[in-house]
């Protein structure tokens, strides 16, 4: 490692079996109330047929060793915590802890969907006040917070856009797709039954206002893009496109996935965005979980209202909050109950704590922090596509790189070293070798400078050793894991 | 605001290093027409402290005071200390999906513990990392029985939670798949001699929830036998897992799947829950969702990575088996030190408390004039109690007694106006039982005195037309 890094040094940390090798008979981690009823035999109960003697396989371990066995595996991991985890497309940023205690609150953590309403008012009105709150921030006219993550989003919204084209007499076949989206577009639009047609980018990354004109045809029903889109770039002209798609009789949709660029200072609903869909877990701070849980709201304009997932919450004129099944235009269920409330408990703590000010200061020091990080980096690695400002993150080539042999998934590797949480790698696939960082508002300044600085090393180490950095990480607990021999030959459980 | 960590010095120095004038140059390239002019009409800021008082008002207009007998698909189980304390560690719940498999050993090695879990619960192979609920892994376990049987038709037992069916029903609408409901029997399971006529014709799946929505325990291993006979795959749908502690798995079926909230999730109002998809290892690469496997680094040391992820979105996009991306990890995660703490004895002795209230409870119930528990099929923690009068009623009348007496089962099944399902978990202690069941014989009593009354006072009005 370069000399003048400071920011890390490799750390012991304990080795830890499966919970299963620890497993001693007799163990048990809790200890139950004594029955205040009397006892049954469950083979009587349920029948020899039915009944189950033991669980082979379960372990047996005290409470002890439990914490032990959890806390230790938490030290192998590296969370937004732990330091800058510049993840692009993800948006890593601080969760506040105030969060975690109000979405643990008794009547919010323990009421139970099936409540009267009369009971649950309380939550319903969480609900209701999140919904309200995203509709301001897009400009929308409602939302749904059923959807369980961004791809069940885009789902929802891609069969509302069915179903409304439907009720105009024809659903059409096809939906528009850049070739920069994320992968859970196309499959969603699968899913929904539409076709997927891949619309190529322009020279600049953004969408081909041409090949728009070409594609956009009666078959097609509408666009699904992201804005700004993954190469971290505003589509300047998104009103055109939006104009363009409309005229032609398709809707617009819009992966809302990068809204952390636009909060306070653009709302789709003004630049032509017919549905939408939020990720609560990536623009407002509920945490990512180690990949979920998340929440994925859909947001539409009025005429688009109708289809919403049922049921919505709504207001009486008494001021009483109450669910509304009564909806004959809605696309349906898609998910059992309401979404994942406690994912709505946090956001809407996260908008409550900033309002409207500490929104757009996070907007812009996200995009300050991104800027920053594109200039000072771009003479060390290509950057592919664009010169202007970026938004939220940006987009990184490793071509330089890649002559010598080193590629963007082994610089990553190296960056582990370097006590970072890699960039994202080889996404967008429109960009050779893509490196594509996001730093969020919640990167120091400080914290940037040791980034950029520990990105510079790995590029002068790649000229004076590349082998050493494809070798990389050097300091973790494991080093470089065999993934092809993991999916030719899968080991999915323990089997002792 | 506190949550950002750059000063007004800090913004500048760094505007400055990189040659702008203002932030506000950065927005530059958006066209002015459709820049937001205005400010947001949201509420705050707020201090953490009013926050945490917005949240206790909200709080307070809850059911929290009340004893909670509701169920269908959403259990109130006791959570030890233990899997919050886990759960808190930043390294756990700040940290993203195990892409960079080198800095997520430690939660690609707790999905890996899940996944063995699950499979052991369920007598399945193979187990995934999460879906997102019940619902979605019900229904994902159909668009894979379709995708393997290659035939366009499914059916599914009346019984499947209601919501799982609705929830199946946006899912498959586009595919002109014909769904076929079957109904119950007079023992409340799947009606077997109604199913196997349903399966005479080509069918890719039969979808079986057990215990179904009324509580029933249902016979999957001859359910599996009537579905492989014609062809089709048996997808096993539970929703509630703590019942496989003492109720044989459906080792038969071909997939099983539902909802794991019940194991350390809270009931939170309906999610974030525990979505699980388990089946055969020839299934594997039909599965959705993701999963973890074991391989070996560079020097030979066990270590754990996402694994098939050819099946995913990310990879295959239009071609995946499921556009699943974030899926419910920290709730697995949750499962999993839940299970631990529970080990094979407690989870056991769990759901024999389980059993021996439920039991207990149905016994009081039935002992008051007038109810009847109309389904003689073997329960777990939940069962149907038909009462004596309108259902609502009663409920209300243990509302006063601060009980949330059961789900009434009028607007899920017409035929089952007045119809309670009562779910009794080891959070509800036999004075509230008891308590439970004097409503019940007074609201009994009243209802049989009100007739009295009215069949007297017409019978007086006979009289005087004598």
């Amino acid at each position: 490692m370069k000399d003048y890094i400071r920011h890390a040094r490799p750390h012991v940390t304990r080795n830890e079996d499966l919970i299963f090798e620890r497993s001693s008979p007799g163990k048990c981690g809790v200890d139950l109330p004594p029955l205040d009823v009397p006892a049954v035999s469950a083979s009587q109960l349920v029948g020899e047929e039915f009944h189950r003697q033991e669980i082979p396989g379960f372990p047996e371990v005290s409470e002890l060793e439990v914490i032990r066995h959890f806390t230790r595996l938490s030290t192998w991991n590296y969370g937004v915590d732990t330091g800058l985890y510049p993840l692009g497309s993800c948006t890593m940023k601080y969760n506040p802890r105030i969060n975690e205690v109000v979405a643990r609150l008794e009547g919010l953590a323990t009421d139970h969907p099936y409540a009267p309403a009369e009971l649950a008012q309380g939550c319903l009105r969480i609900l209701y006040e999140t919904a309200q709150c995203l509709t301001e921030i897009t400009g929308m006219d409602a939302v749904s917070l059923q959807p369980a993550a961004g791809a069940q989003g885009e789902l929802s919204g891609i069969l509302m856009i069915q179903a409304c084209l439907a009720d105009r007499g024809n659903p059409r076949k096809y939906i528009l797709i850049p070739d920069s989206a994320h992968g859970t577009n196309p499959a969603s639009v699968t899913t929904s039954g539409y076709e997927v047609r891949p619309l190529k980018s322009d020279a600049h990354g953004s969408i081909d206002l041409a090949e728009l004109d070409r594609a956009m045809t009666e078959e097609v029903a509408g666009l699904m893009l992201t804005n700004p889109n993954t190469l971290g770039i505003f589509e300047i002209r998104i009103r055109e496109i939006g104009e363009l798609v409309h005229q032609r009789g398709g809707l617009v949709y819009m992966d809302g996935a990068n809204m952390n660029a636009l909060v306070g200072i653009a709302r789709p609903a003004e630049f032509g965005v017919d549905v939408m869909h939020l990720n609560l877990h990536k623009t407002f701070t509920t945490p990512h979980g180690g990949g979920g849980p998340g929440s994925g709201p859909v947001a539409v304009r009025k005429f688009l209202e109708p289809y919403l997932p049922s049921p919505t919450v709504e207001r009486a004129a008494d001021g009483a909050y109450q669910l509304n099944y009564n909806r004959p235009k809605s696309i349906g269920r898609v998910r059992a109950f309401y979404g994942n409330f406690g994912m709505a408990v946090r956001a809407l703590a996260y908008i409550l704590a900033n309002g409207s000010e500490g929104l757009l200061q996070t907007t812009q020091d996200a995009v300050l922090n991104a800027n920053y990080v594109m200039r000072r980096l771009r003479d060390v690695y290509d950057l592919p596509y664009n010169d202007q400002p970026c938004m939220h993150e940006c987009v990184l080539s490793d071509r330089r790189q890649a002559a010598r042999g080193v590629h963007t998934g082994d610089i990553a590797k190296r960056l582990i070293d370097y006590g970072f949480h890699p960039y994202t790698t080889s996404f967008p696939l429109i960009v050779q070798g893509a490196m594509m960082i996001e730093p969020t508002e919640s990167a120091s300044k400080e914290e940037l400078d040791e980034f950029i600085e520990a990105l510079r090393a790995v590029a002068e180490e790649i000229e004076e050793d590349p082998e050493f950095v494809l070798k990389a990480p050097h300091t973790t607990r494991v080093s470089r894991l065999d993934e092809a021999t993991a999916a030719r030959k899968p080991i999915l459980r323990w089997k002792g | 605001m506190r949550y950002l960590p750059n000063s007004p010095s800090d913004r500048a120095e760094m505007l400055r290093a990189i040659g702008y004038g203002s932030v506000e140059d950065l927005f530059s390239q958006i066209p002015q027409g459709i820049r937001f002019q205005g400010r947001l009409n949201l509420p705050g800021p707020l201090s953490e402290q009013e926050i945490l008082d917005f949240f206790r008002r909200a709080a307070s207009q809850s059911s929290r005071e009340y004893v909670s007998l509701l169920g269908a698909g959403a259990y109130s189980h006791f959570r030890p200390a233990a899997v919050d304390a886990m759960l808190s560690r930043g390294e756990f719940f700040t940290a993203y999906t195990p892409y960079q498999a080198e800095l997520a050993q430690g939660t690609l090695q707790a999905m890996f513990e899940f996944q063995t879990l699950m499979t052991h619960l369920t007598g399945m192979e193979v187990s995934n990392a999460s879906l997102y609920d019940g619902s979605t892994a019900t229904t994902e376990a159909v668009l894979m029985a379709l995708r393997l049987a290659r035939r366009n038709r499914v059916v599914v037992a009346r019984t499947l939670h209601p919501e799982y069916r609705e929830v199946m029903t946006t899912y498959v609408r586009h595919l002109r798949t014909e769904v076929v409901d079957v109904p119950y029997s007079a023992s409340g399971q799947v009606d077997m001699g109604e199913l196997e006529l349903a399966l005479k014709q080509e069918t890719a799946a039969v979808v079986l929830q057990s215990p179904n929505f009324l509580g029933a325990i249902e016979h999957s291993g001859k359910v599996a036998e009537l579905a492989h006979r014609s062809g089709a795959l048996l997808i096993v749908a539970v929703t509630e897992p703590l019942s496989l502690a003492v109720i044989k798995p459906p080792s038969e079926a071909d997939i099983v799947a539902g909802e794991a909230q019940s194991f350390g999730v809270p009931v939170a109002f309906g999610g974030p829950y525990l979505g699980f998809l388990a089946t055969r290892e020839k299934f594997v690469r039909q599965m959705p969702g993701r999963l973890v496997g074991q391989t070996v680094d560079t020097q030979g040391r066990r270590g754990f990575v996402l694994t098939l992820a050819t099946r995913e979105q990310h990879i295959r996009r239009e071609k995946a088996t499921s556009n699943i991306c974030t899926n419910q990890s920290l709730c697995a995660l949750a499962a999993t030190i839940y299970l631990c703490l529970l080990g094979k004895e407690g989870l056991k002795a769990l759901a024999q408390q389980n059993l021996a209230k439920a039991h207990y409870a149905a016994q009081q119930l039935q002992a008051v004039p007038g109810t009847a528990l109309p389904f003689a099929a073997p329960c777990f923690n939940e069962f149907v109690v038909k009462v004596p009068g309108r259902a609502e009623d009663l409920l209300r009348e243990l509302r006063r007694e601060k009980i949330l007496g059961g789900v009434s089962l009028g607007p899920f099944y017409p035929e089952l106006q007045d119809h309670l399902l009562v779910c009794v978990t080891e959070t509800v202690n036999r004075v509230t039982i008891d308590r439970m069941a004097r409503v019940y014989d007074h609201f009994s009593n009243r209802k049989k005195a009100g007739s009295a009354a009215r069949a007297a006072a017409s019978q007086a009005v006979g009289q005087e037309k004598g």
